[in-house]
């Protein structure tokens, strides 16, 4: 099998894509940052994930599923629920632990969940999410569908026995499901060296005979044709997929990590910026002229209203009645 | 009526169920090419397929997440654990993904899967294959936990766990497979979950006790009949939930409750079971309730240590004695 490693030659975008791709990013960004103010305000508890800096993952990722694949992740799930096309007012008030959340409040920032836009899940136990993303896949080969599964973690569930376990199966069975590394290069204040024995985690591919790339994760367009040509052989029957993303956390792990720089220099940070996800895909549209300054500004400002909506809406849902304490433990 | 194996009961369960709704499908190690490690799947790849009666890896956090995962797609995973002791590598699935997908979902995905397999003591399995598995699974809110102690329950509860629209934790016994007794022949009998059994009626004293122990009690229950002890015997089949119902009217009837379990008794379920008849039944009480457990230790290999790490008939005996003052 075919384990390259990509070198992607940016594809032409069209003006449509440009603006749908350039308004989930900023969509998420900014919908992050207001997570941020509304956590320091006391009306998010918990811990709280942010994913600032690696919206072209979830966005390009998206950009090449159909709406009735699947997607699962872990607990830094907001970008990939937001991306698979969830309600922000509603994944804001389930931030806000209230009643309208996409989860009725009881799950919270990490395990927001959508049915109806076949999003799996966020999963907080690193690593417990892949064997369910393969159960997924097994599900709907067995069903003789032709969806796929696209599957994020960090790079620090790579040492977990159940990516192994996950890989494995997916390959053995040949399994539709994609497993998208977002490598960000730190489990928490891990850095990546210190955790991996082999640090190119797309090369874990070839230990288990599937396809395997590495992509820019800060080029939204490359992750797109990447995870692309991994949905086409999950649709052709030609089982799993890796996929290593590499991209960059510029928030800390957590709020209870503000300053993120125990672990890494702020100089690196400050390098990282420099590549922004979503600074180079507006800058390269704009020098293509595929959108216009003007074009740009009305997708950031109708954004903005966007999500002052979804923080009015958190805020005037109200608390979850107290009966849900103990409903939906069971299915009747 | 049929007479036939505790495993061959198991068999027809999962035969009639597979043949029913195509949903079901089986997953585990050796359960296909090899029949089954203790041919509970007898048969099943040759009628169902590979599509249906997959073989697995050793794997059983990978294999029960897949399975967890096709039942939130709305397949109904029949995962089989070698021994149940093997769960233990599978405990962060089932407890983290699968007991608590549709609370966390706020109802959006439940999570039908059935995880089944032999646990307890044995014959000589030592420590890390006798373990009393069941404590590890019925504190966690959104587990159903049953332990089948005849051929009919394991029929009749089983395919009632399939049809389950949550996960199940259903024990079995290596040490009850072969006991045989009258299973019900109607592709449509089920028992449901949450309902004990009363094994024997008696008037005395209530003694509760599931799998071997129930086993055990009826033979403690016929040696003190002959010195006019009364004893009725409580099956609770369901761990939970509990039928706290019948548990607390028979001892409504006797004022005498003792509860014997296999397993190490530091908050073990008898723990639980006399608890809540001092909350719902002390002012019947005659007497206080007791519990005989198996001993705080691991399972030992040693014939003569395994037989006293397990309660036997002789300290039921005696508690019984002592709860009727007797």
């Amino acid at each position: 099998m075919a384990q390259a490693k990509a070198i992607t030659v940016a594809p032409k975008v069209d003006a449509e894509l440009a603006r749908r791709l350039l308004s989930q990013m900023v969509l998420i960004r900014r919908f992050e940052e207001k997570a941020a103010e509304m956590y320091a305000l006391g009306k998010i508890g918990g811990f709280l994930h942010l994913y600032i800096g690696e919206e072209a993952v979830a966005v390009g990722a998206t950009a090449a599923l159909r709406p009735d694949d699947y997607a699962i992740s872990s607990y830094r799930e907001h970008g990939h629920c937001l991306a698979k096309g969830s309600d922000p007012r509603r994944i804001m008030a389930e931030l806000f632990g209230r009643r309208d959340g996409l989860s009725k409040g009881r799950g919270g920032s990490m395990h927001l969940f959508d049915k109806s836009k076949n999003f799996l899940g966020g999963h907080a136990i690193v690593g417990a999410h892949l064997p369910l993303a393969a159960g997924a896949a097994f599900a709907v080969k067995y069903q003789g569908g032709d969806q796929v599964v696209v599957c994020y973690f960090g790079d620090g569930a790579v040492p977990q026995g159940e990516f192994h376990e996950s890989l494995n199966l997916a390959a053995l069975w040949k399994l539709p499901v994609i497993y998208l590394c977002e490598n960000n290069r730190y489990a928490m204040g891990t850095a990546i060296h210190r955790a991996l024995a082999q640090t190119e985690i797309w090369r874990y591919a070839e230990t288990y005979g599937i396809a395997g790339e590495a992509v820019d994760g800060m080029d939204v367009l490359a992750v797109r044709e990447v995870v692309g040509r991994a949905v086409e052989r999950g649709r052709r029957g030609q089982g799993p997929s890796l996929i290593e993303a590499r991209t960059y956390r510029f928030r800390g792990h957590s709020m209870r990590d503000p300053s993120a720089a125990i672990y890494r220099t702020k100089e690196e940070v400050e390098r990282e910026k420099q590549r922004d996800p979503i600074a180079l895909f507006r800058g390269r549209c704009l020098k293509d002229g595929v959108l216009t300054e003007g074009e740009v500004k009305t997708i950031e400002k109708d954004i903005n209203d966007l999500v002052d909506e979804a923080v009015a809406f958190a805020d005037a849902s109200p608390e979850p009645p107290l009966e849900w304490l103990t409903t939906d433990i069971f299915k009747e | 009526m049929s007479v036939m194996t505790y495993r061959e009961a198991l068999n027809l369960a999962l035969r009639e169920e597979m043949r029913r709704d195509p949903r079901v499908f089986l997953l585990g190690e050796e359960i296909g090419v090899y029949d089954g490690a203790y041919k509970v799947t007898q048969g099943l790849l040759k009628e169902f397929g590979e599509r249906r009666v997959m073989d697995t890896p050793i794997c059983e956090s990978g294999f029960t997440g897949v399975a967890i995962g096709a039942a939130m797609l709305g397949l109904r995973p029949v995962v089989e654990m070698m021994t149940f002791n093997f769960a233990i590598l599978a405990l962060d699935q089932i407890v983290n993904s699968a007991a608590k997908m549709s609370y966390m979902s706020g109802g959006q995905f439940n999570v039908p899967i059935v995880v089944r397999g032999p646990g307890g003591p044995a014959h000589q399995l030592a420590a890390q294959h006798s373990q009393s598995m069941e404590s590890y699974f019925y504190h966690v809110p959104g587990l159903k936990v049953v332990r089948p102690s005849t051929p009919e329950d394991a029929k009749g509860l089983l395919k009632s766990a399939i049809r389950d629209e949550n996960p199940v934790i259903f024990i079995e016994s290596e040490t009850l497979y072969g006991i045989k007794g009258e299973v019900p022949d109607d592709a449509d009998f089920t028992i449901p979950l949450g309902r004990a059994k009363i094994r024997r009626e008696g008037t005395d004293v209530t003694v509760i006790a599931y799998m071997g122990m129930m086993y055990r009690a009826l033979e403690t229950a016929e040696a003190l009949a002959q010195e006019g002890i009364s004893c009725e015997i409580v099956d609770p089949r369901t761990l939970r939930p509990m039928d706290i119902e019948t548990l607390i009217g028979s001892v409504r009837k006797t004022h005498r409750a003792v509860v014997v379990e296999a397993g190490a008794g530091f908050a073990g379920m008898g723990s639980e079971i006399v608890a809540f008849i001092t909350e719902n039944a002390f002012d019947d009480l005659d007497a206080p309730v007791e519990r005989v457990t198996g001993a705080n230790a691991p399972m030992p290999y040693a014939k003569n240590l395994e037989q006293a790490k397990t309660p036997s008939k002789e300290k039921i005996i005696a508690a019984i004695r002592r709860v009727c003052y007797a």
